[in-house]
């Protein structure tokens, strides 16, 4: 087991379906570790997209197409769930295109790996990985416009130029637009690779700027745009199915006459449930059909159902957090070390401990998960707001029995992802009802408590922190357990320690000048569905991370800020290998180090816009955080306004961010805003908590979102620019948010001198 | 039955308890009325009732015969949804978008009652709209936007 996860967390280029895919195919650990030793063995670790399945694409014959009056369509085979993608990637393509912006047309992938190259849309990866190859897109395909114009007025290519939708040939005036090059364009060779004129950076007119509109603007404030819940058929049927409350619960017994005899009942049967409850698949769980959702949800009322709740049906949230605890009080695998930590705390004039507990949070999109079906012929054709379509695609075909050629799946828009819809059980689900319905359409939707009682939930962790520290009040001894239940476990039940891309998100690779240190990872086992959720295990991470170093300052009697850059030392590039961080999100170490001058400076920028320092009334304060994760560099004040009932406004929030070059800045911006808002949410509200396996929160009510009235009036995002395009991208939809619950429980302590060690915060700041 | 969606006559075969939310989506195929939560808790149903703000996802069909329907589709045909949808988008307000719907309806009811809202006033308004995306600093900017624009004036 654990040698088998030595070898994942060593596997420099693991992504999650490759992840996936060997766990299935191997069957049993052995063989994924000596497959991987063989992997290794044969290729020289392949970095970025091209660690990723199915690679990258640039081809324009794939993404492009011109019409013969000028309408431009580009291809976008990333999802949208609210990152921008569907504006963002076109737009590199439009640029290097030269393409008037108004001309231009966006058109979803399906499904199709083999044609469009990866299109699993997390990791807050889309851009990073695909700006090279989008702008050689639109580059070749501008080339070959410019050659069909030389070849139509028989002038050398190098005298005539694309400008604006157009190719001009100045020295006779010449112009033709697109559209009437297309045809011409289109049966020209693909220019050779190494022939490609990319633009210079001064010559971008989308990238890196701003008023670029929202493609799907109109659509969305009208009501026209499609999500994964609004296709609609005639002859069309609406399912909602009453799962299994407990993972690896089965129905042991059920009547259905009450509900098929509801009125709108279509049909009442009972979940296929072939495969173990792990993975992707659905839940075990029976399914009620109506002439509409209400008439389903209404009906599914009158199901009794007696369960087989099989080995989860004693989980208990509370009993969890207190075997957590106590693994997290004693030594675990040890992770990483340096120096003599044992040494360095007895030679410590003191110590200092801490102890962070983050519950299971719920991903809660406002879209639940959903999809639509519908068989015709053999071939099944899915609509479905997935994250990752290939991986739809796949295991559809694997559940109804044919192959994956036979499979379309359609890629709507996601009404919120943050991991949620990396999992497809929704959209197979509807596949096998439709099968059930002799292949009509079948809208399968979860309601709000079926999405909060059986998401694949964010990790529940205990975080143990000791520090050990001079009279000066520097740290000379750092150790550092986190303890949590490992998304492999969905893969791979019997996982129980963070595998190394969990490890990697702010722990393992912690950049701080520490001579003595050690990480350990004590064994967990899961008992409800774990999933990646936005951010990932960065948020407890960065939490007892930050949240500690402000109680080591104030400890010290010193700024935070000031003890924190000192924490942090001087600027310098860290090898991610030299802290056993061999994941690096998939990313070269060279091309990627850890840069704490960068680290330094969103600090620094942060808190000089914040004013950090200033003085506040007693109720008020401000609190930070910065935190290193996907490759970019967050850090983030929080003003506080805490009443005499312990009621917690937030006024304020800056953010400073360096994700290297930035490719459509407004979006940069509005993922941030989100992250803010995600980030208080989880704070201050978010838990799903268990009994007997099951989870208690049955809507929004019980599990909280934060609302416009407890939203900040004021957040501030600082952009720091990238000093040129050479510089390698970070990611921006995850980064943004693990720094924010921590900035604000640090502000909690600030004006109350409180301090928040475990999450949600709820009532802990009454006096 | 017989209901008045944006200015038109529909009749629809319903059970009279069903919610107006799915005879809208599931048997009118108007899908820009979304599902959230089906308990009033999120907003993102909002369509108004005789101009007010209410939550289709509770509201049972029988109740609305007879009334005045706007859902997102039609509010586009006043002044002040058409400010409001210019605003939005101006703005860039979306991310996911899903909620907007409901967002862009609450604010709609709210223009209509205070041309020119106050920050406490869009709080009342706008505080049963959940946006898991966490848009509301724009949308608080969109509305005020939408009410100097002439939103507000009706």
């Amino acid at each position: 087991m654990s040698a088998a996860h030595e070898m994942l967390a060593t596997t420099k280029a693991l992504n999650r379906r490759e992840f996936l895919l060997r766990l299935q195919a191997a069957g049993g650990l052995l063989l994924i570790a000596d497959g991987l030793k063989i992997a290794k063995a044969a290729d020289a670790p392949k970095y970025g997209a091209e660690g990723m399945e199915h690679g990258t694409v640039d081809n324009p014959l794939v993404f492009l197409a011109i019409a013969e009056d000028g309408a431009v369509t580009i291809i976008v085979h990333r999802s949208e769930m609210g990152q921008g993608v569907r504006t963002g990637m076109p737009l590199i393509v439009a640029d290097e295109l030269e393409a008037d912006w108004s001309k231009v047309h966006v058109q979803q992938a399906p499904a199709d790996e083999v044609k469009y190259g990866n299109q699993d849309t997390d990791g807050s990866r889309s851009t990073r990985h695909f700006l090279d190859p989008m702008r050689r897109c639109g580059a070749a395909a501008r080339m070959m416009l410019e050659q069909a114009a030389a070849l139509s007025w028989n002038v050398p290519a190098a005298e005539v130029r694309a400008i604006n939708h157009e190719v001009v040939h100045e020295k006779s005036g010449r112009r033709l637009g697109y559209g009437a090059l297309a045809k011409r364009a289109a049966k020209l060779p693909l220019p050779p690779a190494a022939a490609l004129r990319l633009k210079t950076a001064q010559q971008f007119r989308y990238i890196g700027k701003g008023g670029v509109a929202l493609l799907d603007g109109r659509d969305i404030v009208t009501g026209q745009a499609q999500y994964g819940i609004d296709p609609w058929f005639k002859d069309m049927s609406f399912a909602v199915i009453a799962r299994s409350p407990v993972l690896g619960g089965t129905v042991k017994h059920f009547e259905g006459d009450a509900a098929a005899a509801a009125p709108g009942v279509q049909k009442v049967l009972q979940m296929p449930s072939s495969v173990a409850n792990a993975t992707f698949h659905p839940l075990a769980g029976v399914a009620v059909i109506a002439n509409s959702t209400g008439a389903a949800i209404a009906a599914r009322k009158l199901l009794k159902i007696e369960w087989d709740d099989g080995p989860n049906g004693s989980y208990d949230s509370d009993v969890y957090r207190a075997m957590l605890q106590d693994s997290a009080r004693k030594p675990g695998k040890v992770v990483r070390e340096s120096g003599d930590v044992d040494a360095a705390f007895k030679s410590a004039a003191r110590s200092i401990e801490a102890e962070y507990y983050i519950p299971h949070i719920a991903h809660a999109t406002m879209e639940p998960p959903c999809g639509v079906a519908r068989i015709v012929a053999g071939k099944c054709e899915v609509w479905a707001p997935t994250q990752a379509p290939q991986v739809t695609r796949e295991d559809v075909a694997k559940h109804l029995g044919i192959p994956a050629e036979n499979v379309t799946v359609h890629v709507t828009l996601l009404g919120g992802g943050f991991g949620r819809k990396s999992k497809p059980d929704f959209a197979i689900e509807a596949a096998l009802l439709s099968q059930a319905m002799d292949g009509r359409p079948v809208k399968v939707t979860w309601t709000r408590e079926d999405d909060l009682h059986h998401d694949f939930l964010h990790t529940v962790s205990v975080e143990y922190m000791k520090a050990g520290v001079g009279a000066d009040g520097k740290v000379s001894a750092w150790l550092h357990r986190s303890v949590a239940p490992s998304l492999a476990t969905i893969f791979n039940p019997k996982a129980d320690h963070e595998i190394g891309a969990e490890l990697g998100m702010g722990f393992i690779n912690l950049p701080y000048e520490i001579p003595n240190l050690r990480l350990e990872n004590p064994q967990a086992s899961a008992h409800c569905r774990i999933g990646w959720f936005r951010s990932v295990s960065n948020i407890p991470h960065a939490f007892a991370v930050q949240c500690f170093v402000s109680e080591l300052a104030a400890g010290a009697n010193k700024d935070h800020r000031d003890y924190l850059l000192d924490l942090i030392g001087p600027a310098r590039k860290i090898d991610p290998d030299s802290q056993q961080d061999h994941w690096n999100h998939g990313e070269s170490p060279q091309r990627y180090p850890v840069d704490t001058g960068r680290l330094r400076h969103v600090l620094e920028v942060a808190t000089k816009e914040a004013g950090w320092g200033k003085a506040f009334a007693r109720g008020r304060g401000q609190g930070l955080a910065v935190h290193y994760s996907f490759l970019s560099y967050a850090a983030a004040v929080v003003e506080v306004d805490i009443d005499a009932d312990g009621r917690i406004a937030v006024p304020r929030v800056d953010v400073a961010f360096d994700c290297g070059p930035q490719v459509n800045p407004e979006r940069i911006r509005s993922q941030l805003e989100g992250a803010v808002i995600m980030g208080l949410s989880l704070a201050l509200f978010g838990e799903i908590t268990f009994k007997k396996g099951r989870a208690q929160q049955d809507n929004l009510h019980q599990y909280r979102l934060m609302r416009m009235n407890e939203a900040p009036g004021d957040i501030r995002i600082h952009l720091i620019p990238a000093s040129d395009w050479t510089m390698p991208l970070g990611g921006v939809g995850e980064p943004g948010v693990p720094p924010i619950a921590p900035a604000l429980c640090n502000a909690v302590f600030a004006a109350t001198g409180k301090r928040i060690r475990r999450l949600p915060i709820r009532e802990q700041a009454k006096g | 039955m017989e209901l008045q969606i944006n200015d038109q006559t529909v009749t629809v075969i319903a059970e009279p308890d069903l919610p107006l939310l799915w005879v809208l989506r599931d048997h009118l195929g108007m899908t820009g009325t979304k599902y959230g939560c089906g308990m009033a808790l999120c907003g993102a149903c909002t369509v108004l009732i005789d101009g007010q703000a209410l939550r289709s996802c509770v509201l049972p069909v029988a109740q609305a015969v007879g009334k005045k329907i706007t859902t997102i589709e039609g509010i586009g045909a006043s002044p002040v949804g058409a400010a409001l949808q210019g605003a939005w988008q101006e703005i860039n307000v979306p991310q996911c978008g899903y909620c907007q719907a409901g967002q862009i309806m609450s604010a709609a009811a709210l223009l209509r009652a205070k041309p020119a809202p106050t920050d406490a006033d869009i709080d009342a308004a706008m505080s049963g709209n959940i946006c898991r995306c966490g848009t509301y600093t724009r949308i608080r900017t969109a509305i005020k936007q939408a009410a100097i624009h002439g939103g507000g004036s009706k």
